[in-house]
């Protein structure tokens, strides 16, 4: 069992959920997701092959809808919270190096 | 020695399909309009919005796999690729991974030297497209613009199949081919409606093992495909021939440049952590759906093409032309079906229809014509109600703007003078005017007579029948 | 008796006879806020002008004839994590501390339909992830029977507004107990429909496959009815579902004759408080002296829910929460070199540590090479968990047992150990990992006054079997003080 979580592994999930921890955080973490995973492995005890993964409880499917435009100028909407943004859109740091 | 090597290339063909609708929302997908307003809080990731299928995404890529002999995934379902990226509103795009719509076809290409080769298809799934990112040169910012964002796509993922930029290329002919055959898409490559990234590695001749490959992408032309694949060939057998190793990688191929480079990012960790998208419940493609979608499917270019050399008889270059686009090959049916004159059709499409195409940078698709015109404008010439000038007249007219063959005709007066005395009177008023010409004809230059001919055409404001011009041109300088 | 205790259907009836309004009402409800608020903490957004403003328009409507819905003129309070048309949502988020949503969800659109008027939102532990509601950006909400207690969570908010009048009832959202846990530790009804049943649309989601809205209310009368006015199928929520039997007020029916109910052994063992354990053993007992037919089972696989939600809900909250990165709305950071760094620093200053440790775990369980051993296990033993619950169902109408091992903990006593507060949500867990309907109803008070809860489990889409004994219940304990 006891999952030891390494300085590269916190770093690297860090850079999936684009979180920057401090050392102390990254102290804690690894701790607190060695614990939880060690809670986690628990579920190993149980047999469960040939069990289909449930992702959705009721069996409903084919939810879909009409190919018809519902929606018009979403513009303003869409940018009354925006931090940074103007006439061409959403203002970000340059994605692209020149 | 030097060794020989052999590319081996397979590909990722993303097209955008023709609905109406963004994939999961109920946002137009019409091209322009300003920055973002073709969105809502769906297709801008806004927090408590949720996706709604759009059934007709279902459909088009439904129909792309079975025109691909691709097995339907009768029970698909969706999935999130996660990554961090400004162009995408959630951060995830919705895309299917664990069970795509359609998987294992292939498409049959022809290939220059006549032979025919099976492409084979890995699978295709249905995927929502990103938003846009323009960039600012002086300000070292970007902006984003929602309005694609949503849109749906295809993902059409080859085998490794091919073996050149040759064959590449003549399989994504066939598959733009078939999908616009299918209406599912326009699959304009300068426009970004059909993209396609070549992944790409080479390989000693005679080997077995696949190289470590590479994923160009950025290639908006058919021209560009060439060029990246050559160049990424040769910078492949470079790195081995020098005793390196070719990293797998993602490549951005610039065309003005003529040369690609890496897309690295420390920040990339290219780990998609892929899952169900628990928002979304499964595709069921039922048995009476299916049926339904494969009664649907039209008649492609290769049953065409056989269908009208047994029906028309028409050249094969002439088939192969118009079949190349559904809408010339509807054209030429219907007006065919009208006036019944099918190599005189194929004439027009094939000729005057391709100049005025290219000199107005149109494509098939977007004519507006209507076969009956067409059909109208042929028996008019055939009859000798207007000439030839006078049809390529009245043509150039109708493909601008469909308006009434007869009615034009009539008002340009473009018809046709037949009246032998008119033109006798003409023709005798040209000689007596011209000659040199005359002389020179008698002299024996044959020529001669086509710049009397013109004269006389001019005259007669181009409405004269120009094989009684000629006739009597030749009647009475032979006297 | 004052305004304020009366519950929601019965204010509406005096609305609706005039004998009192929708402005009244309001005023009462403003006058509590304003006493107790401050020791509380039960709202994020509290907007006294604009909650009147909307109560004189409830009547004019009610005047005019034109609004006539069960709820008409009723003061409501919303937990901060539904979205609001021009109104603050934060989720109690620093991430979302300046969000002015433009467009409402659906559950609170049908609320205001039926002419309930909003108050404004309730404090919540950050993006509901949280059991005490400590976890808030905007500080901790105290409990009103005690407030060197915790309202329990995530919409501890909505229980405490509930309970100390700050409201006529509330709307709570439901990921893994967040509703029943802080109705059994304010002393108030709260339900967790079906899932499927309420919409999610524009509920900010924690875990998709798990949130639902619910109620949390003064009694089962009120559950009833605001169940009904909540729930229906939303074209815009691909998961929300076509039900035919949401009629639950036909419910409120007095009678358990026959009902056969199940008391999981499992729910009974290590780690529940005695006293909570004989409250609802002698709730059982109340409902077999009226009819009922009680039997003990075993349910099993009790103790492997609490693994599989957190790997679940960690892994779908990671996913549902890498939309709130600085750019289209809420925080961004004020000091960033380029694109990555700005994302990182704009989520690291703008989560909480908890929303933190959950992202970090979610991430890793979905990540290359874990996937199949972590998420894809859990959702193996969730169709384990389910296929238990089937059988249970298919002998029993309800299942009945706690709610939480123990009545509400101190104030600071919970965030240090994660897995000691995520235990606490043993039983309330695994409703939602089966989409069952689960209810909260007081049964009695700890030896300090604080309020037990008893929950009852129905079946998929049986919550008048829930409502039926829940009110059956109710009936024979009479008024919980």
């Amino acid at each position: 069992m006891a999952n030891v979580i390494s300085d590269e592994t916190i770093e690297y999930v860090g850079i999936l959920a684009k979180l920057e921890l401090s050392d102390a955080e990254k102290e804690d973490a690894k701790k607190d997701m060695a614990s939880m995973l060690d809670y986690i492995d628990k579920l190993g005890e149980l047999d469960t092959s040939g069990v289909e993964p449930m992702s959705h409880v009721f069996p409903v499917n084919n939810v879909m809808r009409e190919d018809v435009v519902t929606n018009g100028d979403g513009s303003k909407a869409t940018l009354a919270n925006a931090p940074e943004s103007n006439d061409s859109g959403f203002i970000v740091p340059k994605t692209v190096e020149s | 020695m030097a060794k020989e090597y052999e590319t081996v290339i397979g590909l990722e063909v993303h097209v955008e399909l023709a609905t109406k609708t963004k994939i999961f929302c109920g946002c137009s997908t019409e091209f322009g309009g300003a920055p973002n307003s073709h969105t809502c809080p769906v297709c801008t990731g806004m927090p408590g919005s949720l996706p709604v299928l759009n059934k007709k995404v279902v459909e088009y890529a439904a129909a792309v796999g079975l025109a691909t002999n691709c097995t339907i995934t009768q029970d698909c379902k969706f999935d999130r690729k996660n990554y961090f990226y400004p162009d995408n509103p959630q951060n995830y795009q919705i895309s299917q991974l664990y069970l795509p719509i359609c998987r294992d076809g292939h498409v049959d290409v022809k290939l220059e030297d006549g032979t025919q080769k099976a492409i084979r298809i890995h699978e295709i799934h249905m995927e929502e497209d990103a938003g846009k990112l323009i960039h600012d040169e002086w300000e070292g910012v970007s902006f984003v613009d929602f309005n694609r964002s949503g849109v749906p796509l295809i993902e059409i993922v080859s085998e490794p199949d091919m073996r050149s930029a040759e064959e590449v290329i003549a399989y994504l002919t066939k598959l733009r081919n078939t999908i616009q055959y299918l209406g599912a898409s326009d699959c304009k490559l300068q426009e970004g409606s059909m993209r396609a990234d070549v992944n790409l590695s080479v390989r000693e001749k005679g080997s077995e093992e696949f190289g470590t490959r590479t994923e160009t992408k950025n290639l908006n032309s058919f021209a560009a495909i060439e060029r990246a694949i050559k160049a990424e060939t040769a910078r492949q057998i470079d790195i081995i021939e020098a005793g390196g190793k070719v990293v797998q990688e993602t490549r951005r191929w610039n065309d003005d440049k003529e040369y690609s480079y890496a897309m690295r990012s420390k920040e990339d960790a290219q780990d998609y952590r892929y899952f169900p998208d628990p928002d979304l419940v499964p595709v069921h493609i039922s048995d009476e759906w299916l049926e339904e979608l494969k009664s649907k499917q039209p008649e492609f270019k290769d049953e065409k093409m056989k269908r009208y050399k047994e029906e028309f008889d028409l050249p094969d270059y002439d088939i192969n032309m118009i079949t190349d686009s559904k809408k010339l090959a509807d054209i030429f049916e219907e007006t065919t079906a009208i006036c019944n004159k099918p190599k005189k059709v194929s004439n027009w499409l094939i000729a005057e229809t391709m100049r005025i195409l290219k000199e107005k940078e149109m494509d098939p698709e977007d004519i507006t014509f209507s076969p009956e015109n067409l059909a109208r404008i042929i028996n008019l010439a055939d009859e000798g109600t207007i000439n030839s000038n006078a049809a390529k007249q009245v043509f150039e007219a109708i493909f601008t703007e469909d308006i009434d063959v007869d009615k034009y005709v009539e008002e340009k007066g473009l018809k046709q003078v037949n009246d032998e005395g008119a033109l006798k009177a003409t023709v005798e008023k040209v000689i007596s005017e011209n000659p040199q010409s005359v002389a020179d004809y008698k002299a024996g230059k044959e020529k001669a007579i086509g710049f009397l001919v013109g004269q006389t055409m001019k005259a007669m404001q181009g409405k004269a029948n120009p094989g009684m011009v000629n006739s009597l041109l030749k009647e009475l300088l032979n006297k | 008796m004052g305004l304020l205790e009366y519950t929601a259907v019965e204010l509406a009836a005096k609305i609706k006879s005039g004998e009192t309004t929708a402005t009244e009402a309001m005023e009462a409800v403003i006058a509590q806020i304003e006493k107790s608020e401050d020791e509380l903490n039960c709202y994020v957004t509290f907007d006294k002008e604009k909650a009147l403003e909307a109560a004189k328009k409830a009547d004019e409507g009610i005047k005019a004839g034109k609004l006539t819905g069960p709820l008409a003129g009723v003061p409501f309070a919303i937990k901060d994590n539904m979205c609001t048309e021009g109104m603050l949502t934060t989720c109690s988020s620093k991430i979302l501390g300046n969000f002015v949503p433009t467009y409402t969800a659906d559950a609170v659109e049908r609320l205001t339909q039926a002419g309930a008027v909003i108050i404004g939102k309730t404090n919540m532990d950050e993006f509901a992830m949280g059991s005490t509601t400590e976890t808030s950006a905007f500080g901790v909400t105290k409990n009103p029977r005690n407030i060197q207690h915790v309202p329990g969570g995530s919409s501890g908010g909505s229980a405490a507004a509930v309970a100390a009048n700050e409201c006529f009832a509330a709307l709570g959202s439901d990921t893994g107990g967040s509703i029943r846990q802080p109705a059994s530790y304010c002393g108030v009804v709260g339900m967790k429909p079906t899932y499927g049943t309420v919409s999610r649309y524009g509920l900010v989601a924690y875990g998709s496959s798990l949130d639902q809205i619910g109620p949390l209310c003064k009694d089962v009368t009120d559950c009833a009815t605001i169940m009904e006015v909540i729930a229906g199928k939303d074209d815009k929520d691909s998961t929300s579902v076509k039900r035919e039997d949401t009629s639950f007020t036909k419910a409120l029916v007095d009678d358990v004759k026959g009902l056969k109910i199940g008391i999981p052994r499992d729910y009974f063992g290590e780690g529940l408080d005695p006293e909570v354990k004989e409250a609802v053993l002698a709730a059982a007992k109340v409902l077999e002296s009226k009819g009922a037919i009680v039997e003990e089972f075993d349910l099993s696989l009790v103790e492997y829910a609490i693994p599989t939600y957190y790997t679940i809900a960690a892994a779908e909250a990671s996913s549902n929460l890498e939309r709130f990165d600085g750019v289209k709305y809420g925080y961004r950071t004020s000091d960033y070199e380029g694109l990555h760094n700005m994302y990182k620093k704009t989520r690291s200053e703008g989560f909480g540590p908890e929303v933190k440790r959950r992202i970090m775990l979610g991430s890793f369980v979905l990540s290359s090479g874990y996937y199949d051993a972590y998420y894809l296990k859990a959702l193996r033993v969730k169709a384990l968990i389910k296929k238990a619950f089937d059988e249970a169902f298919s002998k029993y109408d309800v299942i009945l047992g706690p709610v939480a091992p123990t009545t509400a903990p101190k104030l600071g006593s919970s965030l240090s150990d994660p897995i000691k507060m995520y235990l606490g949500d043993i039983y309330t867990i695994s409703v939602n990992l089966a989409g069952l309907p689960g209810m909260s109803v007081p049964c009695g008070k700890d030896k300090n006054g604080l309020p037990i809860g008893l929950q009852i489990i129905g079946d998929c889409f049986k919550e008048n079997n829930v409502i039926r004994a829940a009110y059956s219940y109710e009936q024979a304990r009479g008024k919980f003080e």
